[in-house]
């Protein structure tokens, strides 16, 4: 590798819908500096990406691994030096918890409701374009989003269940 | 819980967005609920959620709104629903640069930091540092190294990570954790120890001793995390290369043990570092190219595709050690993901048979359209590698990139497959007139300018040599009618030379010639009318000098001036117009200098030019006329003494200026009045010396000598100088740089200065040898034998030669044909005064290698000298 080894492996983490629309994005780094150069790099995502039932590319000379599942897009960017199973790790695990916390429902309208948990999930997962969490299950610990049909006593009791198991 | 969205939205199916339509102004003015007592967290989240969407759709906040809302949000602190100061965690990060004064909210994060709730510590830990600056540090500093050791393992994370984050900032004070980074490094927590590793390294990347101190200890204890596998995969492999290490260190064997790793991840991280290893032999590449090929039939794409794409770079080297792979790369031909596909071709085309090329091409053209533009330009460098290793295959090369060519592509793609077509003509002549056809289609339709203009060039340089030139004329000539001024003036360029080599369309060329001349822009017009005198003159000499070989020889601009004088008839110099001083390489530029003169990106000064300025505001050194040539830097001290010095020869036409370019490595040392004593062994004269008045510390200044060429004796091209720096010390202290009243003189013996043969004769680029030699003509033409015992190849031979005269080698012939025992070597320059030199050298491999050399120049004098100085 030409590369000075780092732990910065993530460039972006992106959702786009199926219009290729941004429902979700974060750089990173300087890569894409500005909105307008961001959008342009999103839509040559899209355009290269939405036919084609593969999970990665190299665009831009970037490596971009992503999964589309009904309605959404999942990228996730990093350099093309980078270990692409690495970059693939954090896909699944970002894929993975939303799965959990939308109970299997990963479409666009689902994840619409529970944005704050999308941003809190991706904050766990990835932090300044570091890999924090690899394991969907932490992850969703974490994010210890309360569902909307289980009471909030009854979740907390869950969870300090939950909690007390993990660490005893 | 969550609040419902709109009713309506929800009906109307699932292509509604309920963030669709936000308006920021809208969403501020909620915002003013946050001040609202009780809070209400379900509608004060569900505003942070539209607050952050907003941010994250790059809708731009303004300093004034964004402040506003920040300090309504601190409000928020006082509630405990716990997604709710999640959020707000959130929207302090991502507000941190917009808003002023976030550093309010310290206290509260670091309450929660230190709390009880685990939930919060770790995401309050980052979002404190987001916030802190290196005086803020100091005052967490205590809680930090706490809960970098905290056995919660999302406490500890987020510490780690975060301080990696400020190590740019802070590194002073984030060195000081290291103890506490070690101690979390042996964490049973997979992420705990890749985030402490990675700190780690980053705090001692520079203290090679300590890296490879941490390195022999995490290889031997033995670590959980995949990740932190590949992290110390990756510093093994830098620390390998830096030291020069070979294949018997204990680091690669720690490497190659990750080949038999568990994760995939970390044999896949192993793999790359051995392949991308220099030097690696057959032997060493062998175990990692055989996990290579595990992984390409692994269900998984990405493991495909690492794989092939790691394979193939290891094919461009050793090709022989991928042909094992070959069974399992022709699987993956038809792989779904075109990608994988593309590189899996790309590589049987290096590691392949000439037999099975067809079958590949055959493959790539059903896809080539699905793939991405890199793979494109992927394919074409594979296509361009091959035809150089199989050149009997180029027929079938040309078609493919001729169909490529149609395609849609960018610039970038186009332009790697002109320069492929462009090299393979190049290689094989039986090519030519399928390949400029190509390109002629090509440039019908051409939206690049840089690509058309290159073209032309091309077309006019080999166009006249094909059997029927006649063809090419029509192409050209629609140029001239349809494109931009920058293409236009370069076909009419072209159309000259056609005309210059073919008596028989002259009349023709005419003609058209007579239409440019009515062109709108200038320089077609200039250039028409310029082109059009010469060609009327019908004189070989002329058409030399100023069709085939005028355009590299002088400045683009002074094109114009050409035109003027032919049209006046008034005596001129054409020796007073500066040599264009392009670093010419006869690959790749050869084309650039006319065709892109009229570009917008119009080229930088030249190195020379700046010399020129810098020498011109001297005043010793005025009168000395134009600058003639410029040297490299000639080192004249090793490069780690007290004094560094080099030379840069600047050559006019009766003088030479040394220039010294001197630096004091002493901080304890100021130099005054520096200048460089020379003592010539031959009859050169120096006149003057240019001192430099002061020299600090490691500031660079320049000292001069002035010498004057001996006259009488014009042979005298070469000399030795003994030099001597001179200069007066003055101590001082290293640290203000003070320096002390007195000083002492002192000197310093520099290396000798030679000036060569070289230094007197400029590169000048010939592209059609034959006519230059022609025009010059054979008044002094002389020839002779001589015998280079020393030598042992043509290429060789050919390297000193070149090297030795200083000249430009021409028609490609600095190259020698494998398995000849005879060359033809062409050299042009310029010699000092503007005498046009050309060297025609033949070249014969006996014993050792015979020379025949033949000078023609348009003065006797100069060929005498290139003669004696070759004797």
């Amino acid at each position: 590798m030409d590369t000075e080894p780092s732990l910065y492996t993530v460039k972006a983490v992106l959702i786009l819908d199926n219009d290729g629309e941004r429902l979700y994005a974060k750089y990173y780094d300087d890569t894409y500096p500005s909105v307008k150069e961001q959008k342009a790099f999103e839509k040559n995502i899209f355009s290269k990406t939405h036919r084609t039932d593969s999970e990665i590319a190299l665009l831009e000379g970037l490596t971009v691994v992503y999964k589309s599942n009904i309605d959404l897009f999942f990228y996730v960017v990093g350099s093309s030096h980078e270990n692409e199973l690495m970059l693939m790790a954090v896909l699944n695990c970002l894929f993975d918890s939303l799965s959990q916390m939308l109970r299997k429902n990963v479409e666009r309208r689902a994840l619409l409701e529970n944005m704050e948990g999308l941003f809190l999930a991706v904050d766990e997962i990835v932090d300044g374009g570091v890999i924090l969490e690899s394991d969907p299950q932490q992850v969703v610990h974490r994010v210890a989003l309360r569902g909307e049909d289980v009471p909030y006593s009854e979740q907390t009791v869950t969870q300090v269940m939950k909690t007390k198991l993990k660490w005893s | 819980m969550i609040k419902k969205f709109d009713k309506k939205d929800e009906e109307s199916g699932s292509g509604s967005n309920p963030f669709q339509h936000l308006e920021k102004s809208a969403v501020l003015q909620e915002a003013r609920i946050f001040n609202e007592t009780p809070i209400n967290p379900r509608r004060c989240l569900h505003i942070l959620t539209k607050i952050i969407y907003l941010l994250n759709q790059g809708e731009h906040f303004g300093t004034m709104e964004a402040t506003e809302a920040f300090f309504a949000m601190t409000r928020l602190f006082q509630s405990n629903d716990q997604t709710l100061r999640r959020m707000c965690y959130l929207t302090i990060k991502e507000m941190a640069n917009i808003s002023e004064d976030v550093i309010i909210v310290t206290s509260s994060l670091t309450k929660d930091m230190t709390g009880k709730e685990d939930v919060y510590r770790g995401p309050a830990i980052r979002a404190l540092c987001r916030i802190t600056d290196t005086t803020m540090l100091q005052a967490i500093e205590r809680y930090m190294k706490q809960a970098i050791v905290d056995k919660v393992p999302s406490v500890s994370s987020s510490a780690l990570v975060s301080s990696l984050h400020m190590v740019k900032m802070s590194y002073d004070v984030v060195k000081r954790w290291v103890n506490e980074a070690q101690e979390a490094a042996s964490s049973d927590n997979i992420m705990v120890q890749y985030h402490a590793l990675g700190l780690l390294y980053h705090l001692r990347k520079n203290d090679r001793l300590a890296v490879s101190k941490m390195l022999n200890k995490f290889t031997k204890s033995g670590l959980k995390s995949p990740f932190a596998y590949c992290m110390l995969i990756r510093i093994a492999s830098k620390l390998l290369e830096e030291t020069e290490a070979g294949h018997d260190s204990p680091l690669f064997d720690f490497i190659e043990s990750c080949l038999r790793n568990k994760h995939e991840m970390v044999v896949y991280e192993a793999a790359s570092a051995i392949v991308h290893m220099p030097n690696c032999t057959a032997r060493e590449l062998a175990p990692a190219v055989s996990v290579l090929q595990l992984f390409c039939s692994s269900p998984k794409a990405a493991l495909r595709y690492a794989a092939v794409r790691t394979l193939n770079k290891v094919a461009m080297k050793h090709p022989s050690a991928v042909t094992a792979c070959n069974l399992d790369l022709e699987n993956l031909i038809t792989d779904s993901n075109r990608s994988i596909a593309t590189l899996a071709i790309t590589t049987l085309l290096k590691t392949g048979s000439e037999s099975s090329v067809d079958r590949l091409m055959k493959q790539i053209s059903s896809f080539v359209s699905e793939i991405s533009d890199e793979f494109k330009v992927v394919v074409v460098q594979a296509i361009s590698a091959l035809c150089q290793k199989y050149p009997r295959k180029h027929s079938v090369m040309m078609n493919f990139l001729s169909n490529m060519l149609r395609d849609d592509g960018g610039f970038e793609y186009k332009r790697a497959i002109v320069d492929c077509i462009i090299s393979i003509i190049e290689e094989n002549p039986e090519s030519k007139e399928t390949g400029l056809a190509h390109l002629c289609e090509f440039i019908e339709d051409c939206e690049h300018t840089v690509l058309a203009t290159k073209i032309l060039h091309l077309l006019g340089k080999e166009g006249p040599r094909t059997p029927s030139p006649s063809k090419y004329i029509r192409f050209i000539f629609n140029r001239v009618v349809l494109e931009s001024e920058a293409v236009r003036a370069a076909a009419v360029s072209a159309l000259a030379k056609f005309g210059a080599q073919n008596d028989d369309l002259l009349p023709s060329v005419l003609v058209l010639m007579q239409r440019c001349m009515m062109d709108s822009d200038d320089e077609v017009r200039d250039r028409a009318t310029f082109y059009m005198n010469v060609l009327q003159q019908k004189q070989k000499a002329l058409n030399a000098a100023y069709i085939f070989n005028g355009e590299n020889t002088h400045c683009a601009p002074s094109l114009n001036l050409r035109a003027l004088v032919e049209l006046t008839q008034k005596p001129f110099d054409m020796k007073s117009v500066p040599l264009a001083n392009t670093p010419i390489t006869e690959q790749k530029t050869e084309f650039a200098p006319v065709a892109t003169s009229k570009l917008p990106e119009k080229p930088g000064p030249t190195r020379q030019d700046i010399y020129q300025e810098q020498l011109a505001a001297i005043p010793e050194f005025q009168g000395l006329g134009s600058l003639f040539k410029t040297s490299e830097a000639v080192q004249l001290t090793e490069a780690e003494t007290e004094y560094v010095v080099r030379c840069v020869k600047h050559t006019f036409a009766r003088h030479m200026v040394f220039q010294f370019d001197c630096t004091n490595t002493l901080n304890d040392q100021l130099l005054q009045k520096v200048m460089v004593q020379m003592e010539p062994s031959e009859a050169y004269e120096v006149l003057h010396y240019v001192p430099a008045a002061n020299l600090p510390y490691s500031q660079p200044g320049s000292c001069y000598s002035l010498v004057r060429l001996p006259e009488d004796d014009p042979t005298a091209v070469s000399c030795t100088f003994s030099c001597t720096l001179k200069y007066l010390v003055k101590d001082c202290d290293p640290n203000t740089g003070e320096p002390d009243d007195d000083g002492y003189d002192d000197e310093y013996v520099l290396e000798d200065l030679e000036v060569t043969v070289a230094d007197h004769i400029q590169k000048v680029l010939k592209p059609n040898f034959a006519a230059a030699w022609d025009e010059v003509g054979d008044d002094f033409e002389k020839e002779e034998t001589f015998a280079l015992a020393s030598v042992r190849t043509l290429d060789e031979a050919v390297g000193n030669i070149i090297s030795f005269l200083g000249m430009q080698p021409c028609e490609r012939s600095d190259k020698v044909p494998e398995n000849k025992n005879s060359h033809i070597l062409f050299l042009a320059g310029v010699f000092r005064g503007g005498h046009d030199v050309l060297v025609r050298s033949r070249l014969a491999l006996a014993d050792g290698v015979t020379m025949q050399v033949t000078v023609r120049s348009s003065d006797e004098t100069v060929v005498d000298i290139i003669l004696a100085s070759v004797g």
